[in-house]
């Protein structure tokens, strides 16, 4: 977790969106944090870090906002999820509330060499664990609202 | 240079990959897309090339899938540019402008149910693209060509 002095820096660099403002995250510590269970890619969990995440349980809305690089955070459970992070290049995928992929999503995941973490806890607890740890939200691009 | 490419040279120009696409496979679904990207990382293609190429084709691949009742997807990869053709012999788009916006979407639920359908389909192929045409008509299938370009415009062959 990220230092008491660094958390306005990090809040700061979230609310401006500017990239480049929190702390890369290795993902064997996101996977303790969020006491989530590695179900594969193990091997992998300590040589990945990440520092941006992006939750989401639509596929375009991946495709249009996840930055590559990006751990991302969903309730989808097909094998076109791991297709989705393949294409953005993000290089894991949590799963949240509890929820498990299906049989062909694990094995694609394993294929690809993407690790799968189950958590327990909802996606907006799952989002703001990481969220308060320093891990960046990708920037969504002004559509006018 | 608006975006960075690796070296084609050792490639003979262009590089032609074709697939076709069943209708319904969601399991396959996606295949096609990876495998493009696939050779264009092998050209050399830099990540965010290779990212845009994926989210058109995978976009479209999905087109096919869900709504064209499958199809075929070629990618045609050459030294400044991919260009990517889709057909499909499927229902056509009656109002393509309708289309294009985020958010109108007329998948049926059992494909929302699986993350897609939200309407995003069409905007996210013309965000990532240099140029997208829509051919089609109701009853008389859908052909989709979108090109994107490695390099600026003025260093682009006439």
């Amino acid at each position: 977790m990220a230092g008491g002095g660094l958390r306005p820096k990090i809040e700061k660099a979230c609310l401006k969106g500017i990239p480049g403002g929190g702390m890369r995250m290795n993902l064997g510590d996101i996977v303790k944090l969020l006491d989530g269970v590695v179900l594969c890619g193990e091997d992998l969990t300590g040589s990945l870090d990440v520092k941006y995440a992006y939750g989401a349980d639509l596929m375009s809305d991946v495709l249009a906002f996840a930055k590559p690089g990006s751990l991302l955070i969903t309730g989808l459970t097909n094998i076109q999820i791991v297709r989705t992070a393949q294409m953005m290049d993000l290089p894991a995928i949590v799963f949240a509330r509890g929820k498990r992929p299906q049989e062909n999503t694990l094995e694609l995941a394993k294929k690809a060499g993407v690790p799968i973490i189950l958590v327990k806890k909802s996606m907006y607890e799952t989002c703001g664990i990481l969220f308060g740890a320093g891990i960046i939200p990708c920037e969504i691009p002004d559509r006018g609202v | 240079m608006k975006y960075p490419i690796g070296e084609f040279d050792s490639v003979t120009a262009p590089y032609i990959v074709k697939f076709s696409v069943e209708a319904d496979d969601f399991l396959a679904a996606g295949e096609a897309s990876m495998q493009i990207k696939e050779t264009l990382k092998m050209l050399g293609a830099s990540s965010i090339i290779c990212q845009r190429a994926a989210v058109i084709t995978y976009e479209a691949e999905m087109n096919l899938v869900i709504h064209g009742g499958g199809g075929e997807l070629q990618a045609s990869i050459d030294q400044e540019k991919i260009e990517l053709l889709v057909r499909d012999e499927g229902p056509g788009i009656p109002d393509v402008d309708l289309a294009m916006q985020e958010g109108f979407s007329t998948a049926p639920d059992h494909i929302r149910e699986m993350g897609f359908g939200a309407g995003m389909g069409l905007p996210n192929i013309k965000r990532n693209a240099d140029e997208l045409h829509i051919e089609t008509a109701p009853g008389e299938g859908t052909t989709l060509r979108a090109v994107l370009f490695f390099v600026s415009p003025s260093e682009r062959k006439a």
